[in-house]
C-alpha cells in the first residue's frame, strides 16, 4: 500500500517539514556508537529524538488534516524517494563530525527563528508544534554553534575539516527559503510563515558564528535545490531503503 | 548494562602490609551495613575489585549499545524508533556514571577507555553475539535487560557508596527498558505468523546465552569470597540465575513462545534448565564470539575517528582560558 500526496496544501505544507524533520533525525541517529566522545553521544541522540520527535507531530496532523486515516507510519514508512520532499540539505551524508554539526548548525539557524515565528501561526496545530520545537531547535542551534567555533578555531587539522564541510554544504542553504506554489495561501492566510522573512536572521547568525570560528561566510555562488518538489540526491533512495525495509518487507503488520 | 563475574588475584600479599587494625575496622564497618566512600580508608583490593566491576560494567553499557544500535535505521515504526534510540542513549548515560563512580576510586575515564581498546579489560560476553531481527530489539530488553536488573538490585545495597548510587538510578532505567522489550515482544507475539516466527527465532537464539550472563555455576565458581564479605555481592550467581528463569518462564508461556530447553520443568515452584554449554561462554570471553572483534573494531575507530574533534575541543578551550586570563 503506496500512500499518496495529499490533497490538502495544508497538509503537504506539514508533511514537507515533517521529512526535513525526519530525515535530519534518521542521519544524526546513524551517529549511534560513532561520536567523538561519550557526552556527545547523549548530544547527538538528544537531537535526533527532538527531530524524530517533530516529524511525529507533523505527520500525524497532516494525516489528520488530510482525513483519509493515514498514520505518521505510512507516510513514514509508505512513500518513495518521489515523495519524499525534504531539502537536499538535511539528506547529505553525515560525513566527518565537522560535515554533521555544520549541517546541524545551518538547519537550526533557519529552524529557530522559523519556529519562534510559527508559534503566531494562525493554525492552533501548528502553533503548539512550534511552541514545542522553538524550545528544542533552540538547544541545537546553541550546541551547533559550540561546535562550530571548537572546529573553526580549534586546531589547523579541525579548521581545514571544517572549510571543508563549509564549501560542501553551502550549496544546499538556499533551499531552505524555497517557497512552493501551494504554500502562498498558507503564507498569506498566515498559517506559513514566509522563509524570506527569517532570511536576514538566518543570515546575521550565520555570519557572526563563522567569522567567531575564524571562517570567511561565502557569498551567493550556485544553490541546489528539488528536494522540496521530490527531485533528491542519490543519497535518499538508500536512506529510505534501510529506514522502509521491515514494515515493507511484512506489510501490513502491526509493531 | 551489566556485570560479569570476576576473576580476582592472590589477595594475601596486600593483606600483609595492610594494617591488620584497619582491616578489622574496616570489616566492622561493612558489616554494619554502612556505606564506604571515596575518602574512607580501604584494602587496596577492595579498591581494585570495585575499579574493575564498575569499569567492566561501564564498559559494557557502551559496548553494549552497539547490537541494539545495530536497528536503529531500522525500526519498524516511528515510535518504536525514538524508543530504540532513548533506550540506547540511556545504556551511554550508565556508562557515564559508571565511569563517574569508577573515577572515584582513583582510577581516569581515559584510563579506564585505554584498557578496554587495548584489550585488557573485558564486557559482558552477552554483547558478542549478532542481533539479526528486529525480534532482537524485544529480546534484548526482555531478557538482556531483565538480566541485568536481576544481577544489579542487589547491587542497590553494595558497600561502595557511589556504585550504590549510581545502581539505584541505573535499575530504575533497566527496568523501563525490560518493560519496553517486553511489550515489542507482545506486539510480535500477537502479529501476524511471520512476526511470530521471528518472536520465537530470537528468543531460540538469546535464551542460552541469556543465561550465561551471571557467570559460571557456583561450583566452578572461585571468586565470590571477597565480594560477599565485602558486600559488593550478595547472592550467588546460580541464585541470581535461578530467579531470572523464575520470572521468565510465566512471562514467555504469556507470549505464547516455546523457552527452548526440553529439559525445562517445574519443581517445588522453581523453573530447572537443562545443561548450559559453558564451552560456548569460555570461547566467547575468549574473543571466539561471532561479534567480538567487530564490537572492539568499531570501538577503537570511533575513538581514533574522534581524536581530532577532541584535541580541537581542548585546543579552543586552551586558547580561549588563555584570551581569559590574560583579559
Ligand atoms: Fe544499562
Ligand atoms: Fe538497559
Amino acid at each position: 500500500m503506496i500512500v499518496e500526496a495529499p490533497a490538502s496544501p495544508l497538509a503537504r505544507y506539514a508533511l514537507r517539514r515533517a521529512d526535513d524533520a525526519l530525515i535530519l533525525g534518521h542521519r544524526l541517529s546513524e551517529w549511534s556508537a560513532m561520536a567523538p566522545t561519550l557526552e556527545e553521544e547523549m548530544a547527538l541522540s538528544n537531537m535526533a529524538l527532538d527531530l524524530i520527535g517533530q516529524s511525529r507531530a507533523l505527520y500525524t496532523y497532516a494525516g489528520e488534516v488530510e482525513g483519509k486515516g493515514q498514520s505518521e507510519d505510512d507516510f513514514a514508512y509508505m512513500r518513495r524517494e518521489r515523495e519524499y520532499q525534504n531539502i537536499l540539505l538535511v539528506e547529505r551524508p553525515n560525513g566527518d563530525f565537522a560535515q554533521t554539526m555544520l549541517r546541524q548548525f545551518f538547519f537550526a539557524a533557519f529552524a529557530y527563528p522559523y519556529w519562534l515565528a510559527m508559534m503566531r501561526s494562525t493554525d492552533a496545530t501548528l502553533a503548539a508544534i512550534a511552541a514545542k520545537s522553538e524550545k528544542e531547535i533552540a538547544y541545537h542551534l546553541r550546541h551547533s554553534s559550540e561546535w562550530v567555533l571548537r572546529l573553526g578555531d580549534g586546531t589547523a587539522e579541525s579548521h581545514r575539516r571544517l572549510a571543508e564541510a563549509l564549501e560542501e554544504l553551502w550549496p544546499y542553504t538556499g533551499e531552505l527559503f524555497a517557497v512552493l506554489p501551494d504554500e502562498t495561501a498558507l503564507i498569506a492566510a498566515g498559517v506559513a510563515v514566509d522563509p524570506d522573512t527569517l532570511r536576514g536572521e538566518w543570515e546575521a547568525t550565520v555570519r557572526a558564528v563563522l567569522e567567531r570560528a575564524t571562517l570567511a561566510m561565502p557569498s551567493g555562488g550556485w544553490m541546489q535545490q528539488g528536494g522540496r518538489e521530490g527531485r533528491h540526491s542519490e543519497h535518499l533512495g538508500h536512506l529510505l531503503a534501510e529506514l522502509q525495509y521491515v514494515p515493507r518487507m511484512i506489510p501490513g503488520a502491526t509493531w | 548494562m551489566y556485570t560479569q563475574a570476576l576473576n580476582q588475584r592472590g589477595e594475601g600479599d596486600e593483606r600483609l602490609l595492610e594494617d591488620a587494625a584497619a582491616l578489622e575496622r574496616f570489616q566492622a564497618r561493612i558489616d554494619a551495613e554502612e556505606r564506604i566512600e571515596p575518602n574512607d580508608w580501604m584494602p587496596a583490593q577492595y579498591r581494585r575489585t570495585l575499579t574493575r566491576q564498575i569499569s567492566q560494567h561501564a564498559h559494557s553499557e557502551i559496548i553494549g549499545m552497539q547490537p541494539e544500535g545495530n536497528w536503529i535505521t531500522r525500526a519498524p515504526s516511528l515510535r518504536r524508533k525514538a524508543a530504540l534510540l532513548a533506550k540506547i542513549q540511556d545504556e551511554c548515560g550508565h556508562g557515564l556514571y559508571l565511569y563517574a563512580a569508577a573515577e572515584t576510586l582513583g582510577t581516569s575515564r581515559e584510563e579506564l577507555l585505554d584498557q578496554l581498546h587495548s584489550g585488557r579489560a573485558k564486557y559482558s560476553s552477552i554483547f558478542n553475539y549478532p542481533t539479526l531481527t528486529w525480534a532482537d530489539m524485544g529480546t534484548i530488553g526482555w531478557l538482556v535487560d531483565g538480566a541485568a536488573i536481576m544481577n544489579q538490585i542487589p547491587l542497590c545495597r553494595c558497600s561502595y557508596g557511589p556504585y550504590a548510587r549510581a545502581m539505584i538510578r541505573v535499575c530504575k532505567e533497566e527496568s523501563f527498558h525490560q518493560r519496553q522489550g517486553y511489550e515489542i515482544m507482545l506486539a510480535l507475539s500477537r502479529g501476524n505468523d511471520e512476526q511470530k516466527a521471528m518472536a520465537q527465532d530470537a528468543l531460540n537464539r538469546w535464551w542460552w546465552p541469556c543465561l550465561m550472563m551471571f557467570g559460571p555455576p557456583d561450583t566452578a565458581s572461585q571468586h565470590s569470597d571477597a565480594s560477599m564479605r565485602w558486600k559488593i555481592k550478595r547472592f550467588s550467581n546460580d541464585e541470581l540465575r535461578q530467579k531470572f528463569i523464575d520470572a521468565t518462564v510465566p512471562q514467555a508461556h504469556f507470549l505464547g513462545l516455546t523457552i527452548p530447553d526440553p529439559e525445562l520443568r517445574c519443581v517445588d515452584g522453581h523453573w530447572q534448565h537443562g545443561p548450559l554449554d559453558w564451552d560456548e561462554f569460555a570461547r566467547v570471553i575468549a574473543g571466539h564470539g561471532q561479534c567480538n572483534r567487530d564490537r572492539m573494531a568499531v570501538r577503537r575507530r570511533a575513538h581514533a575517528e574522534g581524536e581530532w574533534v577532541r584535541e580541537a575541543a581542548a585546543a579552543f578551550a586552551a586558547k580561549h582560558s588563555a584570551q581569559l586570563a590574560a583579559e
